[in-house]
């Protein structure tokens, strides 16, 4: 059963990517911040992160970069979920290794149909 | 008795002997061996003070007025004994100047005025003639006593019997030969100036002797004659001063008069100033001349009481004593004596005042006029020397027949003393003017015009008018009514002031009216340029002449190059040669040359050759000896090529240098100025470089603040509309977890109204100013907010403590925007403080500021929760920031926005004061906030501890 690692500081939108990636048929766990994103992983692999930038203790990107750069990790997809929506915010994310980038607030179908396509 | 014949021949032997001797110390002069430069001949020549009038009018003054005779001579002494710096310093400016008369002093003093000059020259010929007059009625008078053909000369005498004529034209005569034989390119008269000291000692011998053989040969000495005198009672008044307004009046007018004459006299200031050769004679002159007129008035009181006793009837004319009472005695030789001395005391006074006279009026009548009107054709005359020579000549004979004239037609009527008296008044109108001119800047041509003519009008009102009129019997009227009636007219009691006898009279009203003017319209009225330099020149002299230098080279040359400078020299020399005579000009200009580094070729024929301004201020200043400084000055300006620079324009080329001057100065304060202003511009470019920072700074601030507030609202509406959709892309939701998300939406959307009230909020605080400020009581609003966040505490447990110290607590300020900090801080400690026994505690005090500064309010709030880790003390008030260090769990719980606190801290700040938290990790948190206290507050220190909320429970409370 594929897995999805859910890495959001706000709880209402983690409950509410948590339940599409449930309702989606994957194994879903979800954390708050950065460093228990990483603790999770170094757990279990997942096959899909959804990784907010904005958390409180380190910048998602920063995870990001510490994802693609464990070889352990090396077939984890990362899409990066962000209220950051700038062209250049997704470019750089692109950059860092993030396998896509979705704006908040994002449409539900939109944030499914990306997961699916990185299974 | 003499005869006629032995009189005539010892008078014209003796004048032959001044002749003789005048030409001698002329010919010494020549050879460099000057007689006149010893300073007791210049004393000896102030002695020309004591005239005929002296000589003969003393005793008779003597004889009715008693000692008050002694007025006429206290005055020079006291002139000479405090006013010798004065005469030193006229002497100076006149040698300086060239000046050659009283009325060249005057003109050149007031801008080179002909006009003053001329007026000067009038005002002195009007005061002269009189007193020539009366030597010649004294000359005439004695011939008559001592001839014994006492006949009253009237006016149908004809002229070949009268005496006085045949005076007149020989003391013309001789007033020519010795003023006028030659220009004196310094207007000395040496051998004029040596026969006038030794006629000085002439008429001193003949008084003395006189005297003598009066007091010690009729009489037994000084003592005998008072004693027979005092036998007397109606001579008992001679011996004490008289009293009276009326002879106070008079004794200071005469000391007043006397004291000016000594100097203003055209002839006194002939001998005085201009004949000085040397300015320390003055020193010699302050006691040898007092001792002189001591002397010769020794015996003026022992003769008239002599002549009183010897004639006790009254028959002989006291003013004659000195020759009736040797000739009674039976000593015609003595007799002659005193007549010789009498003719010494008269030719000397008619000399020198001719001479004098003769030089204003050819110098500033007779010159100017000639020079005006006819102009060209009469200056472009070969040889004017001889012109001057011959209009001074004419104005010499012109003088004495004038004298002569009166003499016939008035001053038969009129004592000796009154008539000198008049001419004293008359030169005392120029003491204003002169005085004023050495001393007073500020007078000006305009005022000494006005005082002149003023003084004048109101002197031949008071003095010569009526006395011409009583003389003559025309128009009498007037003295005793006033002109055309008016009492307040009459001359000898103007406006009512009938106290004084005429000459004091006349004398205090002529000298206010001159002086008033003088000052008045001085005060009022500018100088022009030239008149201002000339007034400086005179006021400040010592600037202008080298102390230390022998007085005799001083001068001359002293460099105020009036002129641009090129006249060519041949002009100036055959101008020079027109006025000074070829021979002269030359010599004056060799002479000039010799001690100049012009070109030696200068004298040769190069008529292109230029002369130098000094040059041709030199020759203006040797032609104003010849012609007067006026004159002199229009001359030249008719040879010296292109526009002669006029002085005002050299003063505005001094005056624009000056400017230059001061206006490099000026730019030397600029550049220091701009240096300055460059490092001010320097400090303010830095500055602009600082704030530019701070502004790019705030700008990214802004784009930072902007991107995190789209990135806090996009939160809440991510959830809201990731749930609208959840909702409605799955119908058959179970209907709890559809509550459960239906929940999320409406706090999330609270939350968004709430994010986007508060970015409002932030962004319209001022951070610099408070837009509604009022006073109000900090106490009062703490109350008001703990009512409303009552619930809050109540929900989670929490006690909530209020202590003031400090009530009313009185500050200014938006009373909402104060409730919304209040408000912020006891929302945060409610939701920070311990979950178990959550307390919270509010204080207010009034904090001191130890440095004398304002009072402030205190406001502290404390938490017992978990604290705020150090790293976190200031990041959690800037925007969308919170605390990164929380404990455990409460991370899950949303509701601030994150902009709570950086809203608190820019009211706080706006209302002048500080927010600031102290926390140790675990242990608490204290938000405090000042705020100025209002001065006004009163000091409530009661303290009070006011508990609201629930009272703090025992241990077993526990959070709802």
């Amino acid at each position: 059963m594929p897995s999805v690692l859910i890495v959001d500081d706000e709880p209402n939108i983690a409950v509410s990517l948590d339940f599409l990636m449930r309702q989606e048929g994957y194994a879903v766990r979800t954390v708050h911040s950065g460093e228990a994103a990483l603790a999770a992983l170094a757990d279990e692999p997942a096959d899909v992160v959804l990784l907010d930038v904005m958390l409180p203790d380190r910048d998602g990107l920063d995870i990001c970069q510490a994802i693609r750069a464990n070889a352990a990790w090396k077939h984890t997809r990362v899409l990066m979920v962000s209220a950051k929506g700038r062209p250049v915010d997704e470019a750089r994310a692109l950059a860092l290794g993030a396998d896509g980038y979705i704006v908040k607030p994002f449409a539900i179908r939109d944030v499914v149909a990306r997961v699916r396509a990185l299974m | 008795m003499l005869s006629p014949s032995v009189v005539v021949a010892a008078s014209l032997l003796y004048l032959g002997l001044l002749f003789g001797l005048a030409s001698l110390a002329d010919r010494r002069a020549d050879q460099g061996r000057s007689v006149v430069g010893r300073s007791s001949v210049y004393a000896l020549s102030l002695a020309v003070y004591c005239t005929a009038w002296t000589f003969f009018g003393s005793v008779g003054r003597a004889a009715t007025e008693g000692v008050s005779f002694l007025t006429i001579y206290l005055g020079p002494t006291l002139t000479l004994l405090l006013g010798a710096s004065l005469l030193r310093k006229m002497v100076r400016i006149s040698r300086y100047h060239r000046l050659t008369s009283i009325a060249d002093f005057v003109a050149s003093r007031y801008g080179k005025s002909q006009l003053l000059g001329g007026l000067v020259t009038v005002i002195a010929v009007a005061g002269t003639v009189p007193y020539i007059a009366l030597q010649l009625k004294a000359v005439s008078g004695t011939f008559g006593v001592l001839t014994g053909s006492s006949v009253p000369s009237t006016v149908d005498l004809p002229l070949s019997s009268d005496t006085g004529f045949y005076a007149a034209v020989i003391l013309a005569i001789f007033a020519i030969l010795f003023g006028t034989r030659h220009l004196d390119a310094t207007e000395r008269h040496e051998g004029m100036v040596a026969a006038i000291a030794f006629e000085s000692v002439v008429k001193l011998v003949a008084f003395l002797a006189v005297g003598v053989f009066v007091t010690f040969a009729m009489y037994d000495g000084v003592g005998d004659l008072f004693s027979r005198a005092a036998a007397r009672t109606d001579l008992q008044h001679l011996f004490v001063m008289p009293s009276g307004s009326e002879s106070y009046g008079e004794w200071a007018a005469l000391l007043v008069l006397s004291m000016g004459a000594v100097l203003l006299l055209p002839r006194q200031f002939q001998v005085a100033v201009v004949e000085n050769v040397d300015e320390r004679h003055v020193l010699r002159a302050i006691w040898l001349f007092p001792l002189y007129l001591l002397l010769i008035n020794l015996f003026v009181l022992p003769i008239a009481l002599g002549g009183l006793l010897y004639f006790p009837e009254g028959t002989v004319d006291a003013d004659t004593f000195v020759l009736t009472l040797p000739l009674a005695e039976g000593h015609p030789l003595l007799a002659l004596l005193v007549f010789i001395g009498g003719l010494s005391a008269a030719t000397g006074m008619v000399i020198v005042a001719t001479v004098a006279l003769a030089t204003m009026i050819s110098n500033d009548l007779v010159m100017p006029a000639l020079l005006r009107v006819q102009g060209g054709s009469f200056s472009e005359q070969a040889d004017l020397s001889r012109w001057v020579l011959r209009i001074r000549r004419g104005a010499i004979l012109a003088v004495v027949l004038l004298g002569y004239l009166y003499f016939r037609l008035v001053a038969d009527a009129q004592a000796l003393v009154s008539i000198g008296l008049v001419a004293f008044a008359a030169a005392a109108q120029f003491a204003p003017v002169v005085l004023g001119g050495m001393y007073w800047k500020r007078g000006t041509w305009a005022g000494a015009v006005s005082a002149l003519v003023g003084g004048v009008l109101v002197w031949g009102y008071t003095l010569p008018l009526p006395a011409l009129a009583q003389a003559s019997g025309v128009a009498e009227g007037f003295v005793t009514d006033g002109l055309f009636g008016w009492a307040a007219l009459r001359p000898h009691a103007l406006l009512g002031l009938d106290a004084f006898s005429p000459i004091a009279h006349g004398t205090f009203w002529s000298l206010l009216v001159n002086t008033s003017l003088y000052v008045g319209v001085s005060l009022f009225t500018r100088q022009g340029v030239l008149e201002h330099a000339q007034a400086v020149s005179f006021v400040d002299i010592d600037r202008f002449t080298d102390l230390s230098a022998p007085s005799g080279a001083a001068g001359a040359t002293a460099g105020r190059s009036v002129w641009r400078g090129t006249a060519l020299l041949d002009d100036l020399r055959a101008l020079l040669g027109r006025f000074l005579g070829p021979r002269r000009a030359n010599e004056a200009l060799t002479t000039y040359l010799a001690a100049h580094p012009l070109d030696e070729v200068a004298l040769d024929a190069d008529a292109s050759l230029t002369a130098d301004a000094d040059l041709v201020h030199h020759a203006e200043a040797l032609l104003a000896s010849a012609i007067g400084s006026a004159s002199a000055r229009a001359m030249i300006a008719t040879v010296v090529s292109e526009e002669p620079v006029r002085v005002d324009e050299v003063l505005a080329i001094l005056d624009e240098q000056q400017k230059t001057l001061a206006y490099s100065r000026t730019l030397e304060e600029k550049s220091a100025e701009l240096q300055r202003q460059t490092e001010r511009l320097e400090a303010a470019r830095n500055e602009l470089m600082v704030v530019n920072q701070a502004l790019r700074e705030v700008d990214r601030l802004r784009d930072e603040f902007v991107s995190t507030v789209t990135h806090e609202l996009r939160t809440p509406l991510t959830s809201i509309r990731a749930f609208a959709e959840i909702m409605q892309s799955t119908p058959d939701l179970d209907p709890e977890q559809r509550a459960e998300f239906l929940g999320i939406v409406v706090a999330e959307s609270e939350r968004l109204s709430r994010l986007i009230g508060d970015v409002l909020t932030f962004q319209k605080l001022n951070r610099h100013a408070v837009p509604d400020a009022r006073p109000l009581d900090l106490e009062a609003e703490v109350r008001e907010t703990v009512r409303a966040v009552r619930p809050l505490f109540s929900r989670r447990g929490v006690v909530l403590d209020v202590n003031a110290t400090v009530y009313p607590c009185h500050v200014e300020g938006d009373a909402d925007q104060i409730r919304q900090v209040l408000y912020n801080l006891l929302a945060n400690a409610a939701k920070h403080a311990d979950r178990a026994l959550g307390r919270v505690r509010v204080s207010i005090a009034e904090l001191r500021d130890p440095s004398g500064g304002r009072p402030l309010a205190r406001l502290d709030v404390s938490d017992n929760g978990f604290g705020i880790h150090p790293s976190d003390h200031e990041r959690i008030f800037d925007a969308f920031e919170q605390a990164q260090h929380r404990p455990a769990g409460q991370g899950d719980a949303p509701g601030g926005t994150g902009l709570g606190l950086a809203i608190s801290r820019r009211i706080v700040q706006a209302h002048g004061g500080e927010l600031w938290v102290e926390s140790d990790l675990g242990a608490g948190a204290t938000f405090s906030f000042t705020l100025p206290l209002l001065l006004a507050q009163k000091d409530g220190t009661q303290a009070a501890v006011t508990t609201l909320g629930l009272e703090p429970a025992g241990p077993g409370h526990a959070a709802p």
